[in-house]
């Protein structure tokens, strides 16, 4: 039942509390870049959790299986984006093939996903904090659902601002910047909820 | 003068934070202190020099299919690189930096030039360029860690500088300080630029 509690904390932690986007700052290209309508930012979200939920499955593996039974924890950063890039392509072929639909709907977004840091980051901080497989997993999966959750709720805050009447020089990125602001303070609220 | 030319590109007319809008992670994140962004800064420029050399050096045996993968192993060897330095020589900036020295590898500033300047370019202007747009991005985070690291706690590189009566706004330097701050010093600069122009 501890070990059920510990994981629920983990999943609430990274998906709010230390949600990606807005209190670690991974994954913000293309948080800014794709967050213009709400399709494409579920579409990206979608792609994102399923590579991050298999990356942070696949450099477990490669960590204790292949790296630190080889003393080569120094090759850590060369391994996991080399497993990252395959692994991207990989999936992009797979879904190509299974499904025609979703790789339309994803397309773009795939190769893009290699150089998401949030993606190498979350394998990085699954080793470091020393989690078990099923943490991992959990880890990986909450921290893309955190990404989803802020780039979707950006999208929606976007198609409004697109009819709201912005002062010249703050159109376009900067607005996007502040809007990120006020959200990371909402945000902020959920600090209290895990010690 | 050449040289001279593709340095001042990558420190003003292209500059990597303000101009590209590139590399946003490690930007907002480590922005807390002043000092923190120009250990960034360099550490990133160091790795950009050499991926750019290096790129520059075997654009010709690398072939198009594989070049993506290519440079990032470049990259991701010369992070390691650093990363190790960093570890051994600067222990408590390492600390504060964290996880954003082994992030440096997806930095889209290092694959963007790699692919937009050092692959079409000669080593020596890939070494400028590196060394221009390292400088130019130290400079923006430099920046950006001093306005955050002044209001936030007023201080600049740990030296205390506001009157004792100033009452910090800590949510500077907390994350939602580095979003707003960088909001609207890139509409600041949209509107100065704009009246120049």
């Amino acid at each position: 039942m501890e070990y059920l509690g510990k994981l629920f904390m983990i999943l609430l932690s990274t998906l709010l509390v230390n949600n990606f986007v807005l209190s670690r700052f991974l994954g913000i290209c293309p948080f800014l870049g794709v967050s213009k309508k709400v399709s494409t930012a579920l579409g990206m979200g979608a792609a994102v959790t399923f590579v991050m939920a298999l990356a942070s499955l696949i450099t477990y593996i490669i960590q204790y299986a292949i790296l630190q039974a080889l003393g080569l924890e120094y090759l850590q950063t060369i391994a996991f984006i080399l497993v990252i890039a395959a692994l991207v392509q990989f999936v992009e072929m797979v879904i190509q093939k299974t499904s025609p639909t979703l790789y339309q709907a994803l397309g773009v977004y795939l190769p893009l996903i290699t150089t998401n840091c949030a993606v190498l980051g979350v394998a990085i901080i699954n080793i470091q904090e020393g989690y078990d497989l099923l943490q991992t997993l959990i880890n990986g999966t909450g921290a893309a659902l955190g990404f989803t959750l802020a780039l979707v709720l950006m999208a929606g805050i976007r198609e409004r601002l697109e009819l709201s009447d912005i002062p010249e020089p703050l159109k376009g990125f900067p607005i996007t910047l502040i809007t990120a602001g006020l959200m990371s303070v909402a945000f902020l609220g959920f600090q209290g909820l895990i010690k | 003068m050449k040289l001279l030319k593709i340095i001042k590109n990558g420190i003003i007319t292209e500059n990597p934070t303000f101009r590209l809008v590139l590399g946003m992670c490690p930007t907002l994140a480590v922005t807390t202190a002043a000092a923190n962004g120009i250990g960034m800064g360099l550490a990133t420029a160091f790795v950009l020099i050499f991926s750019n050399l290096v790129v520059s050096l075997l654009k010709d045996f690398i072939p198009k299919q594989v070049r993506i993968p290519a440079y990032i192993v470049i990259a991701a060897t010369f992070v390691t690189v650093v990363d190790m330095i960093m570890e051994a020589y600067f222990p408590v900036l390492y600390k504060s930096l964290g996880l954003f020295i082994p992030l440096i590898v997806v930095n889209c500033i290092i694959l963007g030039r790699a692919e937009a300047f050092a692959s079409k370019n000669t080593p020596l202007a890939s070494v400028a360029d590196g060394i221009g747009m390292g400088i130019g991005f130290t400079l923006s985070l430099t920046l950006l860690g001093i306005i955050r690291e002044l209001l936030g706690a007023g201080t600049i590189f740990g030296v205390k500088v506001m009157p004792q009566a100033f009452n910090p706004a800590v949510i500077m330097i907390l994350p939602p300080g580095a979003f707003i701050t960088l909001g609207l010093l890139l509409g600041l600069l949209n509107k100065l630029t704009a009246k120049t122009e």
